[in-house]
């Protein structure tokens, strides 16, 4: 392989692998900060990637709703914002429930979102899916290589953003608020914190990047069909959070990627293993590994490649010579 | 009334899986998002000992199922069992020992779910297949009201179930355990109380009944892969709408669930049946989150 298609196969390999950081970076803030389990992951990045599609995308001859044609930015802040409208909406319905009955939910959600996706078709066109997805900055050369660095720039872009912010939000009281409702719900209830408002805006705030995530990849990828929005994902995301260890928004972004590598990697050893007769096989072998991944890190290494790191005041971090004595 | 009709019979099959889902959920205090792979599991394996017995699957009078079919899911509800305990003991009980969270149980469950339904995938293949193939003779049992002789016993199978159940809930000394651990465990293991059998226990009887739904499932539709996590959304509904913490609730939730999604089908809805089950889930959990019977933390 020279250098260029190593390059080339690089610059895809992280793009993909950003769709999936940012993805876990937004559930990091559900589910490592907060300790909402959210099980319907792949319904707002379906929901995402739907509303960049329908808002950028051509007119098809067989819908009745969408082909706005619109710039490709609108539709990334159009899937921010349908993400985290649905999000309030599924929140205010669930959050207040038991974390089981949220997981429950949240996995019927997804199912109804793709039931949508599946069915209705005078919008996403059912299983043929939406297709000539544009993607930006693609004018601005006649490389693939280069459109394809292009669009991994805006990628690693969305992710610094959301990282950056996310670290003010964490460190922030309401940061120290919402995992303080992790550790015990009923003492933060207690202190007089309003449980039920904090977890809605962290489940608001993690779907709207799911969304924007989704709509990252509708528009790289340039078509989207039910198909790509199977529970499957929202169980990678999981891994991947796990993986890099859950409560540390480096640690979400760094388990996309390794796990994005294992997943890829072991997908091109079994399809040249396997002959090619055994595909369906090789895919259930894939999952059954990614499965066993995950069992095993949730028995021996249940925080992480990267630990969560102990946010403490200022006033607490100070060395105990200088702490005033009594 | 046909959507009735129907609506019974499915029913009884999610009665049938979700009894497991909701002992699971009294015993271990976790929602095993697992239990759909239960199901199927104890399909292939009904399927897998109807091969091997080469007996077909007989008939009893105007029933297009018989004793081979029969026999195969008792030696599957014994494979389905002993399967589901090696997973407990290789994954679950090491979880309970690290005295992990609800929520990483509930999560090592759904990579269970996905892990079983990829390894049927694997040995069985990711095509439909049928125990055999029988072409229904519908019969009128009511104006207008047209059934198979299966469907009948279907519901009539499921009904000595959870009519078995109850009498080894409330006679025997193994199902009384089981109420007071499920009722207070510290306090069961007080009393000397054997909660490891307990829990053993728990996961057969469980499997068990989810190997029967798994069966009567695939004999009037098909086997596929899939076909027990399509139904863990309507057991769960069943489960929630019912009173978590209450089995009979949970036979309640059921009836509800399979009425609502005939009614569903009736209406031309049929691509959105999942999704009705979910919606009235969650009406209900609006309403009356303790469930229609009521249930216990």
């Amino acid at each position: 392989m020279d250098a260029l298609s190593l390059l080339s196969f690089a610059a895809f390999f992280l793009t993909f692998a950003s769709f999936f950081s940012l993805t876990c970076l937004g559930l990091n803030m559900q589910w490592g900060f907060t300790g909402l389990f959210n099980v319907g992951v792949v319904g707002f990045f379906a929901v995402g990637a739907y509303t960049s599609a329908i808002l950028t995308g051509p007119a098809y001859p067989d819908t009745l709703f969408g082909g706005f044609g619109l710039p490709v930015p609108i539709g990334y802040l159009g899937a921010i914002v349908t993400s985290a409208i649905a999000a309030f909406v599924v929140g205010f319905v669930t959050l207040r429930l038991r974390e089981d009955f949220l997981a429950i939910s949240t996995f019927g959600i997804a199912v109804t979102i793709q039931l949508l996706a599946l069915n209705l078709q005078s919008v996403t066109r059912g299983p043929n899916g939406l297709y000539s997805l544009p993607k930006p900055l693609s004018g601005l050369s006649e490389s693939n290589l280069v459109d394809n660095l292009l669009y991994l720039g805006i990628c690693v872009l969305c992710i610094g953003a959301v990282y950056w912010a996310f670290e003010q939000m964490v460190r922030s009281p309401w940061g120290r608020v919402l995992r303080a409702i992790r550790e015990d719900e009923q003492a933060a209830a207690a202190l007089g914190k309003n449980v039920f408002a904090y977890r809605l805006q962290a489940f608001v705030v993690g779907c709207a990047v799911m969304g924007l995530a989704g709509a990252l990849y509708a528009n790289f990828v340039g078509f989207i069909s039910p198909q790509d929005f199977l529970p499957i994902v929202t169980f990678q995301v999981y891994v991947m959070l796990i993986v890099g260890g859950s409560g540390n928004n480096l640690g979400a972004i760094l388990g996309g990627v390794v796990v994005w590598a294992l997943w890829s990697g072991s997908g091109a050893v079994i399809a040249a293993v396997l002959p090619p007769d055994f595909q369906t096989q090789a895919a259930a072998v894939r999952i059954v590994l990614i499965g066993l991944v995950l069992a095993l890190m949730l028995l021996y290494r249940p925080a992480g490649i990267l630990r969560e790191r102990h946010i403490v005041s200022r006033e607490a971090r100070m060395s105990p010579q200088s702490r005033p004595t009594r | 009334m046909q959507f009735v009709a129907d609506g019974i019979v499915f029913a009884a099959i999610i009665s049938l899986g979700a009894i497991g889902l909701s002992m699971i959920y009294n015993i271990l205090r976790f929602a095993n998002f697992a239990q759909g792979e239960i199901v199927a599991t104890g399909a292939y394996f009904s399927l897998g000992f109807v091969a091997l017995f080469g007996a077909g699957i007989g008939s009893i009078g105007p029933l297009a199922f018989g004793w081979p079919l029969l026999v195969s899911i008792g030696f599957a509800m014994v494979a389905t069992s002993l399967m589901v305990l090696i997973v407990d003991w290789l994954l679950f009980r090491q979880l309970r020992d690290k005295s992990a969270s609800r929520i990483t149980l509930i999560m090592a469950a759904f990579g269970v779910s996905l892990m079983g339904r990829n390894l049927i995938t694997l040995i069985a293949g990711g095509d439909p297949i049928n125990f055999s193939f029988f072409i229904p003779r519908a019969v009128e049992i009511l104006p207008s009201v047209r059934v198979v002789p299966d469907d009948i016993a279907i519901v009539v199978l499921a009904g000595l179930s959870v009519l078995a159940l109850h009498l080894y809930l409330t006679r025997t000394t193994m199902g009384r355990w089981m109420r007071a651990t499920a009722e207070n465990p510290t306090l069961a293991r007080v009393n000397g109380i054997d909660t490891r059998a307990v829990i053993r226990w728990t996961w057969i009887v469980g499997a068990s009944l989810a190997t029967l739904a798994g069966a009567l499932q695939g004999h009037i539709v098909e086997l596929r892969p899939e076909m027990g996590f399509s139904l863990l959304l309507p057991m769960f509904a069943a489960l929630i709408i019912g009173g978590v913490g209450n089995i009979y609730g949970t036979l309640l939730g059921a009836l509800f669930i399979g009425l609502s999604q005939s009614f569903a089908v009736a209406i031309g809805l049929s691509a959105y049946r999942e999704a009705v089950s979910f919606m009235l889930m969650l009406a209900i959990l609006l309403v009356r989150p303790q469930g229609l019977l009521g249930g216990r933390d």
